[in-house]
């Protein structure tokens, strides 16, 4: 029964001590052995201080354990004074919860024979009983150990040193230099011992390669628990370590989303039937300057007008600037920041490498409750890396972001015109659920903007090349013509925009002339009927007159010959009588 | 404070008595080793001028603390000044004849 509530009902935590280090806690499934020894070793410089600090500071503030740091190696009071920076308030947690014990060899000892950790073990045990402390941190013990001599002296102490914390049942980090610029399987011998009798061993490494500073950890061993195997870059940074979490770790708890959410352009939502997908990541690639930074800044408008906490990262430019640029084309970003819906990060110079970039990113999102990510160019934050890094880099990014439900869009410099050519330097192309390219149009002696949709996945989108306009109005999206198997754009397309309403006005004044003409020789048939009506009846007239006068005439003519005949009958009628 | 000599009894002499802590984890061997060698010296250089306080961590670990006594056997010489530590068994005589300034007046 009670196996079996075991078994449904794991309880990590009673295995395991949360180091309260985002990333670190996920790679090792929950944290550092509880009641184990754990060793962190690493070159000077490591971070292996404040990994051990921040275990202790985290345990004492947020899981009611308190702690003791033992330094061999740094004066206490330099230790406070420098992890002030990281905002732990050190001096109020030492009040009670969090006690220094220094123990750096005095210059000034004289060695005469062998000694032990006797006295520091009666010490510290006293005081763990004092404070009920729950962990505790050697730091740098290789200081220490160098002291004793011999090996065997050297494995009596350490063996000693770890019967003691299991009996006091303390959670211990002990750090360990090493010398070793890359891990390999020579460790000193006491380091071996250590490594051997821990129950988790853990690298730090920070290599510098092309001048780019890398840091990396990794877990060698975790006896009775599972953990990432691979070195994960960590940064340390305004709040102390902070390890890009290795998100295949765990399966993927967002659901995929079928909402869309706006692009911020009208017309651009319907080229992609409704917009991108939520959690969706969103890869803009463009030369310099065909407004990839706009479309972007359209997007973080739109996500924040509907309410959705959002965040601008620029690696280009200022902040401030990308703001006043973006009003140009009435996007309007500075209300939403003083709201603190929006959150603008600029990124200037090449300091710090691509993974510190990313862990901070991730930070800044987790605090600011990021649910639409804006990273203005990736290629600005990938360059910073290596190729192999960079390519991982991005990976680990689109993971995250999917993980989180967040969507991601970020833009990319293309050096070449045509995105088929070159993919992405990053491979981000390859990951991303929607590819916009912006081109150049030159012709005529102008540069216009086009925008087309290399790929989106699961929509059903324009395949069309539009024309992007910014105006002062906003940004919006217009057809161009096609002509002679030719795009045209801003001028030309004016012009044969105009040309054609040109020729529709011509059509329109023919058709009006001819209709004129036409109605004119109507008028004109009419007229010509008319008088030929006109005509035909005078004709008409006429001829009755002609017959009249001809029947009258032939009248006369009768009554004439028979005058005559009256007149000549007595010859006729002589001649014929006789 | 587990053990206390004194053997001040030569104040007759115009040399100063030393003054000596020897703080010891228990019985462990290195501990008790450093009773025997530092009896020993005390015996051969230092009749009857010396005072030895020994302090045991394990009885008084928060004195052990608080006197930044971590590793052990530890001898401490107080007075005169200057202030010498002196770690370990106490087996090599003569680093620890010169840190109590006896190396040049051994006879």
């Amino acid at each position: 029964m009670n196996a079996l509530l075991k078994l449904t009902n794991p309880r990590p935590h009673k295995t395991k001590a949360p180091t309260g280090i985002l990333g670190l806690d996920e790679i090792t499934g929950g944290g550092l052995p509880r009641g184990r020894t754990t060793l962190i070793e690493g070159g000077a410089g490591a971070g292996k201080t404040v990994l051990g600090l921040e275990f202790l500071v985290n345990g004492a503030r947020r899981f009611h354990e308190p702690g003791i740091f033992v330094a061999f190696e740094e004066r206490a009071d330099r230790l406070i004074a420098n992890a002030a920076q990281f905002g732990w308030n050190l001096p109020e947690l030492q009040r009670k919860s969090l006690f220094f014990l220094d123990a750096q060899p005095t210059p000034d000892l004289i060695k005469s024979g062998k000694f032990d950790f006797g006295g520091m073990l009666a010490g510290l045990g006293a005081k763990v009983r004092q404070m009920r402390a729950k962990r505790i941190v050697f730091d740098a013990v290789d200081i220490v150990l160098a002291l004793l001599g011999t090996q065997s002296d050297v494995e009596w102490e350490i063996f000693k040193l770890h019967d003691w914390l299991m009996a006091n049942e303390l959670t211990a980090i002990i750090t360990s230099k090493f010398d070793r610029t890359e891990f390999s399987p020579a460790p000193s011998q006491s380091l071996g011992f250590m490594q051997f009798m821990v129950d988790c061993s853990i690298v730090l490494s920070h290599l510098v390669g092309q001048g780019i500073s890398r840091r990396n950890l990794r877990v060698i061993k975790y006896r009775g628990s599972s953990f990432e195997e691979n070195e994960v870059p960590f940064i340390i940074g305004n709040l102390g370590f902070e390890i890009a979490a290795a998100s295949a770790w765990h399966p993927s708890q967002s659901a995929v989303s079928n909402d869309r959410v706006s692009t911020g352009v009208a017309r651009l939502n319907s080229m992609l039937d409704g917009g991108y997908f939520r959690g969706a990541v969103v890869l803009i690639t463009g030369s310099p300057g065909t407004s990839k930074t706009t479309l972007a800044g359209a997007f973080a408008e739109a996500a924040c007008r509907r309410g959705e906490r959002t965040m601008f990262v620029s690696f280009d430019s200022d902040s401030r600037e990308v703001i006043r640029n973006l009003a140009s084309v009435n996007i309007n970003l500075d209300h939403l920041v003083k709201k603190g819906t929006l959150r603008m990060i600029s990124v200037l110079g090449t300091v710090g490498n691509a993974e510190t970039h990313l862990v901070r990113i991730q930070k800044f999102a987790r605090d600011h409750r990021t649910r639409c990510l804006v990273i203005d160019p990736i290629s600005s934050l990938v360059q910073f890396g290596s190729d192999e890094s960079s390519k991982g880099l991005s990976a680990r990014l689109i993971n995250w972001a999917k993980k989180e439900g967040v969507t991601l869009l970020s833009t990319s410099l293309l050096e070449r015109a045509s995105p088929e050519l070159e993919g992405t330097p990053i491979q981000i192309s390859t990951l991303a659920d929607t590819w916009i390219h912006l081109s150049y149009l030159v012709r005529a002696g102008e540069r216009n903007r086009g925008l087309s949709i290399v790929k989106s996945r699961g929509t059903s989108h324009s395949n069309q090349v539009r024309e992007l306009i910014l105006s002062g109005a906003g940004v919006t999206l217009t057809d161009v013509y096609t002509a002679s198997g030719e795009v045209l754009m801003g001028t030309l397309r004016r012009e044969k925009e105009q040309a054609e309403r040109a020729a529709e006005i011509e059509r329109e004044a023919k058709a009006d002339r001819d209709q004129n003409a036409a109605e004119a020789e109507e008028a004109e048939l009419v007229m010509q009927i008319a008088h030929l009506e006109r005509e035909l009846k005078a004709k008409r007239a006429d001829g009755l007159q002609t017959k009249a006068s001809r029947s009258s005439r032939r009248s006369e003519n009768r009554q004439r010959q028979a005058e005559m005949k009256e007149l000549r009958k007595s010859d006729a009628e002589i001649s014929k009588r006789k | 404070m587990r053990k206390s000599q004194s053997e001040n009894r030569r104040t007759s002499t115009k040399v100063p008595i030393v003054r000596l802590r020897l703080y010891i984890a228990g019985d462990a061997p290195n501990s008790v080793r450093a009773i025997a060698n530092l009896t020993a010296i005390c015996r051969e250089h230092l009749l009857d001028r010396h005072n030895i306080e020994i302090v045991d961590v394990f009885r008084e670990p928060t004195r052990a603390l608080a006197d930044g006594i971590l590793l052990t056997p530890m001898l401490v010489k107080l007075s005169p000044l200057p202030v010498r530590r002196i770690l370990g068994s106490l087996s090599q005589s003569q680093p620890v004849l010169h840190a109590l300034g006896l190396s040049e007046s051994s006879e």
